[in-house]
């Protein structure tokens, strides 16, 4: 039976590190995933679990504890926020080059500057280049939920990549929500013991970890680290089926909401799926408008063809970036879903918006107002403002 | 090992995973010493093996034996002159070149 609580999405994440109990965690506290690492530590000072805290003196420090602890064979866990992500930038990549399945519970912030502590995407979009699995969460029930499935896909042996699991600053980090927790020992059991290949610590095998590469092993590297990227496909899913099985709650590389007849879609990242919802249903029940959400859990590996299938032939999309990537044109999830379309022969209408940028909020009615958008623009298809804002004022 | 080792002309597939090395003291065979634009020249008949240079080595390239030193190792002193600068009795001498 599982166990019905109620916790923010930090205190579900910490709870699922005291039921994962991994070896080594090093951090350093930033608003808003501060929480994290105070709650384990307190677990760890009660005795509930036997992890080796370091309280390290920055977060490239944390991240570079990390991959050492990784590279020794232990189960390394981490958590940040926003510039603690970017002073982490350099290690985030060593992580992954090393293919060390470290996992990062990184609670979504705005990046400084202006300095701001609220949520946005623009700390994990801006690592989205960085070899890293990266899974988002709507709710708390979902960061604890994808927080449980990141070592069994972060450890898989065609995989061995760095897994973050992202949930947005404040909205769920530090909302309480009515929750569902599993039992010490299914968790246990589902996540398993770690138990590496190779590592630095194995007695019997001396070995270097992260050896220079020049110029005649460096294009070869990359290409094996995006098998890899390839091949977590496949594990995320098989690793959401067994989740499913044994709670029930069913996962993919993206949530699908009303979908089956919509014309009208709009593609998230987040918790704003829940407002977006809320208008779907609002919109549907008053006017039959057929309106429908793509929510992207996985971001990296980018789900480009399940996507393209499941948009190609809707009317009119609207994708909504919570992040900027000045490009002058539009936001990095725009981008990556106009490639996975076109590259698809997708004729839909497809409009960029930036919204909830350093944690502007959303409501429901935003929402109804970007369908009424969408349905102008299938109807039309004036081609104007294809990048565009949501709750910006404007002269 | 040596046989199943990667080089210049292996395809991505045999890449090991990260690189890594699973044998030990592979820096060995890495000729560092190609570096070096300047060379010690160890002058043994000023030497009065009082072994301080051995230790600021930071390449290891000062080998030691029956309490001895002996001559550079060649293939991995990158030519930085710490040994010249800390010899008290000028038994090392810095040259240009190679």
């Amino acid at each position: 039976m599982a166990i019905r609580e109620r916790l923010s999405g930090n205190e579900a994440v910490a709870y699922a590190i005291r039921q994962i109990n991994p070896d080594v965690m090093p951090a350093f506290p930033i608003t808003p995933s501060t929480e994290i690492p105070q709650y384990v530590a307190n677990y760890i000072a009660n005795g509930k679990i036997d992890t080796e805290f370091i309280p390290v003196e920055s977060e490239h420090s944390a991240m570079s504890a990390a991959i050492g602890a990784s590279a020794a064979g232990a189960r390394a866990v981490t958590a940040t926020s926003s510039c603690g992500m970017a002073l982490m930038w350099e290690e985030l990549y060593v992580a992954a080059s090393d293919r060390l399945p470290v996992v990062l519970a990184l609670v979504n912030r705005a990046l400084s500057g202006p300095i701001n502590i609220n949520a946005d995407h623009s700390d994990s979009m801006g690592a989205r280049d960085s070899g890293w699995i990266q899974i988002y969460a709507e709710s708390n029930q979902e960061a604890y939920d994808n927080f449980l499935q990141a070592y069994p896909i972060a450890e898989h042996a065609s995989v061995r990549l760095p897994v973050m699991i992202c949930q947005d600053g404040f909205i769920t980090s530090h909302g309480v929500e009515n929750i569902q927790l599993l039992e010490d020992d299914k968790v246990r059991e589902f996540v398993g013991e770690y138990m590496p290949a190779h590592y630095l610590l194995h007695e019997k095998e001396p070995m270097a970890v992260g050896p220079y590469a020049v110029s005649a092993y460096y294009m070869e590297t990359k290409r094996a680290q995006r098998e890899a990227m390839k091949n977590a496909r496949q594990v995320i899913l098989e690793t959401a089926a067994r989740f499913e099985s044994l709670t029930g709650r069913k996962y993919g590389f993206f949530e699908e909401y009303r979908m089956e007849d919509a014309d009208y879609v709009i593609v998230l990242i987040g918790s704003a799926a829940g407002t977006c919802k809320a208008a779907i249903d609002e919109i549907r029940s008053a006017t039959g408008q057929k309106v429908g959400l793509l929510k992207i859990r996985v971001f990296r590996p980018f789900p480009e063809e399940e996507l393209a299938n499941a948009l190609r032939d809707k009317k009119a999309i609207a994708v909504l970036d919570r992040s900027e990537m000045f490009a002058a044109t539009g936001g990095p999830l725009g981008a990556e879903v106009r490639a996975a379309l076109y590259s698809a022969g997708s004729r839909a209408e497809v409009v960029n918006y930036f919204y909830g940028l350093g944690g502007r909020d959303i409501t429901v009615d935003d929402f109804k107002e970007v369908y009424a958008k969408l349905e102008r623009l299938a109807r039309t298809h004036e081609r104007t403002d294809m990048y565009t804002y949501i709750g910006l004022r404007e002269r | 090992m040596a046989e199943n080792r990667i080089h210049e002309k292996s395809p991505w597939q045999d890449i090991t995973e990260g690189n890594q090395i699973y044998e030990p003291a592979t820096s060995r065979q890495f000729c560092t010493g190609e570096w070096r634009t300047c060379t010690p020249v160890y002058l043994a008949e000023r030497c009065r093996q009082c072994l301080l240079c051995v230790p600021v080595c930071p390449d290891s390239s000062i080998p030691v034996q029956e309490g001895k030193r002996q001559a550079f190792d060649y293939d991995h002193c990158k030519g930085c002159g710490i040994c010249a600068k800390v010899c008290p009795f000028g038994a090392i001498e810095m040259k240009e070149g190679k």
